[in-house]
């Protein structure tokens, strides 16, 4: 993965750039000692990996300012970092920029039940948003798997989605407003606790570009009540096209269930080993969930079971207690750790009509033994968002140049067939050179003027999402 | 003059290249909503057609100047539909035509049920459209999750092609449901009305409608809510929202597809306004400050919609656009100026920093100022 070469003359200007820094911030929230700019060198890409000039750590929206200002006149480059989850290197550093961590603001600001939202600043992680307002019977929707750790700021900047999204959506279905600072340090207000934009979408922009185009340091969020209750069922397939064909079955019988996960043999296999769920040794696994009143619940789930039926399941096994619901998600839940046990894996996120799910995954299949390297898949089902995790040995030289090469041709064929590179974890810098297989020349220009009129000097997080060749006029042209 | 009539998209594209003159977009033309625009009249009405429909995958493709009933019509033969609920304005706008998909994207149109499924900029998955330089761009897709480069999805949406032109639009459909209850009380206050929307919204009932109106169907104010569902499911969460608001007031259930339809249409369309000769504003507020907000205004009368949260007003005639714009500054959220007189401007004025970002955005996608000029302008040069 190639990264523009440092400029040397930012380099040489460290001294009074700390300096300046440490003039607005408290000296605990500068760090610039090599020794500790270390544990800013990745996310969670960890193939790649570069300290940063520096990183901060402010507290309030204003010091964010100060920072970005300071950076701006110095003609720094500045890379948010929420909690460096990212799987896609979207907060990788480049030798001559600075980390700018929002972790410490983490402040619920407000919590409003009547007018359903909360307000918190970005750095609060994704679980603990809920957490704030569980007891009082609510919950934030979007539930990234690594909803313990990531922070809202990079969910809004990655415009994250989890596993229940098929019914609640994504994160820019679910945010409402926020604060912003814009590269020259000027603080902006999007949105607020009312619903849609007075003037362009701006809101709808800012999700998911990745940290390009503002420091997002305050969220309003849309909260829900919880559901009465909700439970699986385990439907076990001989084949993926025979599975993928109930997936398309329940969605068109008009039932909406709140997850359609759907796992391959590799995957079912795997993580049997693990966790030992009890799952069927079969080709396709899917598991439902529905929500509402133990009444409702049961309804819906015969509809579904009677959908399944007609497609002759060699498993159905409906949830009758909390015991037996957690017992059908261990494995969905340890398939991570399961492959992470087994080898070093890469996980791609591409997204393909639901339509398509067959025939890509015997595509996958056969590319698994032209490249010798295994691949399982675990992904949301009802809404095509996939999840092949390549296996490789990060020790074993070449391998990991081999499991690339593996994934952008899946994911090729994921543009192909009509859908997309990404569905959740974005383009960082992983997906950056597959983007001029989505999209043409001119589309790509059109993005990235966006980003001329809110960074004309493209400092924030400037070599990522657009292929290097073609963002280079751009960040050439700012310098 | 004769409207531009392109039939393709690059029919359409080579039309803008070639213009030095400021075009005037239309769909159906039924929502002639913002500051008039001088320019040649062009129609989408050639770029029309449903290009593809998956309705296991819960999406469909079609060309932006599709009439919304041709699209509502191939949903509902599969038992689905547009779930934001897009209204019909004719009613209202006493205006003629054929309300067009491009048309309701491009102005970002949902009703009722936006207050739990989602906006029409929440459905639309991807787009193609003509900037003002006559480039055709894409982005997006036709799949339901997509992070892959910037979403100028949801910058189209809600742009009143003022940023380009749509030619094509995928979106994300959701099954119908077979029963629909309605329940609904009447005589309450503005207040206590609100109150108890706010209360039914924050149950885990799934409510997908929630509005008041000062004037209802037999003129006393009436409050209503929706739930939708199976039979059973239906049954039983009605039941448990009458519970649940028993403290506001006596709510009875009605579950007759007629009724019901009408009840809820005649709130999507602002019906309680039709015929009648004030200006309307349409009023986006935190759900709370609703009642207190229109109380502030002298002569205004209100249809409250997503819970409190959206308001539709209805002030005399010449009503100074400045009065509502000083009120919603207290509270915060946003006005839009729908039919009437047009002092204060159309849309809520932004903060600078924010107004010369959108400034910055039009002169990149329209750097010639070619598409619907002065048409989102604020305030101030709308006056000019
Ligand atoms: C085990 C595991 C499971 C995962 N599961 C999911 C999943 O189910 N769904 C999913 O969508 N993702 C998933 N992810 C990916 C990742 O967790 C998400 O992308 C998450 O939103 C990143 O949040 P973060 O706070 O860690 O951001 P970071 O990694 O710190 O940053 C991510 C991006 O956000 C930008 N950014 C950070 N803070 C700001 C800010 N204040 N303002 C502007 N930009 C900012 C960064 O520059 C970077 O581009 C998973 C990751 C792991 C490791
Ligand atoms: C005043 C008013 C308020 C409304 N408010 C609501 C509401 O709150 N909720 C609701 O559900 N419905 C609302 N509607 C209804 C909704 O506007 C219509 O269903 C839809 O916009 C009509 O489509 P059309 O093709 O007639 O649009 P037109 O009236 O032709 O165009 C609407 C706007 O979009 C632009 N436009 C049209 N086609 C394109 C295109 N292909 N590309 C780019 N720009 C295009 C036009 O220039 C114009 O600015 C409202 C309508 C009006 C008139």
């Amino acid at each position: 993965m190639e990264m523009p070469a440092p400029n040397p003359d930012i380099l040489s200007k460290k001294a009074e750039l700390v300096t300046r820094l440490l003039d607005i911030l408290p000296a605990d929230a500068v760090i610039s000692d090599p020794a500790e700019t270390r544990a800013y060198e990745c996310d969670a890409l960890t193939a790649y990996k570069c300290p940063p000039l520096a990183a901060v750590l402010p507290s309030t929206t204003q010091e964010v300012s100060d920072v970005l200002r300071i950076c701006h006149e110095m003609g720094v480059p500045v890379v948010p970092r929420g909690s460096g989850t990212s799987l896609a290197g979207g907060a990788l550093p480049t030798e001559d920029s600075v980390i700018l961590g929002v972790a410490r603001l983490n402040d619920v600001i407000e919590t409003d039940y009547d007018n359903r939202f909360i307000r918190v600043q970005t750095g609060r992680t994704n679980l603990s948003v809920t957490g704030a307002v569980e007891e009082d019977g609510y919950f934030y929707a979007p539930d990234p798997s690594s909803q313990l750790a990531c922070a809202i700021a990079g969910n809004i900047a990655m415009n994250s989605g989890g596993a229940h999204c098929l019914k609640y959506g994504v994160t820019t279905n679910n945010l409402l407003g926020v604060t912003m600072v814009l590269m020259d340090g000027t603080v902006i207000e999007l949105g607020g606790a009312h619903l849609d934009a007075e003037g362009y979408d701006l809101l709808g922009l800012i999700c998911g570009s990745e940290g390009q185009l503002g420091v997002v340091t305050e969220a309003t969020l849309r909260i829900l009540h919880k559901p009465e209750g909700a439970r699986p069922v385990l439907i076990g397939f001989d084949s993926n096209e025979v599975a993928g064909a109930c997936v398309s079955d329940i969605i068109k019988a008009g039932v909406l269930p709140v997850a359609i996960e759907f796992m391959d043999r590799p995957c079912i296999r795997a993580t049997e080993d693990f966790a030992k769920a009890g799952y069927p040794d079969c080709e396709a696994l899917l598991i439902v969930e529905v929500e509402g009143s133990e009444a409702e619940i049961d309804e819906q789930l015969e509809t579904i079971m009677s959908i399944a039926r007609t497609h002759d399941p060699v498993e159905l096994r409906q949830s009758g207690s909390a015991e037996e619901s957690a017992k059908i998600w261990l494995g969905r839940k340890s398939a991570f750790g399961a492959m992470g046990n087994i080898n070093d894996y890469m996980c791609l996120d591409g997204t393909i009509p639901v339509s398509q799910l067959p025939y890509v995954l015997k595509r996958i299949g056969e590319m698994s033994k032209e490249f010798g390297l295994d691949v399982a898949n675990v992904f949301h089902a009802g809404d095509g968002n996939m999840h092949p995790l390549i296996l490789f040995d990060a020790n074993k030289p070449g391998d990991l140049e081999t499991c690339e090469a593996f994934g952008a041709k899946i994911l090729k064929l994921c543009v192909e067939v009509g859908g997309c590179l990404t569905g959740e974890h974005g383009v960082g810098i992983e997906k950056r050179d597959l983007m001029a297989h989505q999209y043409g020349e001119k589309d790509l220009a059109m993005q990235m003027a966006v980003k001329d009129v809110f960074d004309p000097k493209w400092l924030l997080n400037p070599a990522k999402v657009f292929p290097l060749a073609a963002s280079d006029a751009h960040r050439i042209a700012a310098e | 003059m004769k409207d531009l009539r392109p039939e393709t998209e690059a029919e359409l594209a080579a039309i803008v290249r070639d213009t030095s003159e400021p075009l005037r977009i239309r769909g159906g033309g039924t929502r002639p909503i913002g500051v008039p625009v001088n320019g040649a009249p062009l129609t989408t009405a050639g770029l029309s057609g449903i290009d593809l429909y998956e309705p296991g995958a819960l999406t469909l493709v079609a060309k932006a100047g599709t009439p919304v009933a041709e699209v509502e019509t191939a949903l509902a033969a599969e038992g689905q539909r547009l779930a934001f609920e897009p209204m019909d304005p004719r009613g209202l706008l006493g205006t003629e035509g054929e309300p067009t998909i491009g048309g309701v994207f491009a102005a970002n149109v949902s009703g009722p049920r936006r207050i739990q499924c989602g906006a029409a900029r929440d459905f639309l998955l991807g787009v193609r459209f003509v900037d003002g330089r006559g480039e055709v761009i894409r982005n997006g897709g036709r799949v339901m999750k997509n992070v892959t480069g910037y979403d100028l999805v949801k910058l189209m949406a809600g742009s009143y092609g003022t940023l380009g032109i749509l030619t094509e639009v995928a979106l994300k459909v959701l099954p119908k449901t077979q029963v629909t209850g309605s329940l609904a009380c009447d005589g309450l206050g503005d207040e206590t009305a609100i109150a108890a929307l706010c209360r039914a919204l924050g149950s885990p009932f799934e409510v997908t409608g929630a509005a008041h109106s000062q004037a209802g169907p037999e003129g006393a104010a009436r409050t209503v809510i929706r739930i939708e569902g199976t039979e059973a499911s239906v049954a039983y969460r009605a039941a448990e929202l009458q519970k649940v608001l028993a403290a506001y007031g006596e709510f009875t259930i009605d579950t007759d597809p007629d009724s019901t339809k009408a009840t809820w249409r005649a709130i999507r369309d602002v019906q309680p306004f039709h015929g009648t000769d004030g200006d309307i504003w349409r009023l986006s507020v935190k759900p709370t400050d609703a009642p207190g907000l229109v109380a502030r205004i002298d002569g205004a009368e209100a249809l409250y919609d997503w819970g409190g949260g959206l308001i539709w007003l209805c002030v005399p005639k010449g009503t100074a656009g400045q009065d509502i714009r000083t009120a919603i500054a207290k509270t915060g959220g946003h006005a839009t100026l729908i039919r009437g007189t047009r002092g204060g401007g159309v849309f809520q004025p932004l903060a600078p920093p924010v107004a010369a970002l959108q400034e910055g955005l039009r002169k990149r996608f329209d750097p010639k100022g070619l598409l619907n000029p002065g048409l989102m302008a604020q305030a101030r040069e709308a006056a000019e």
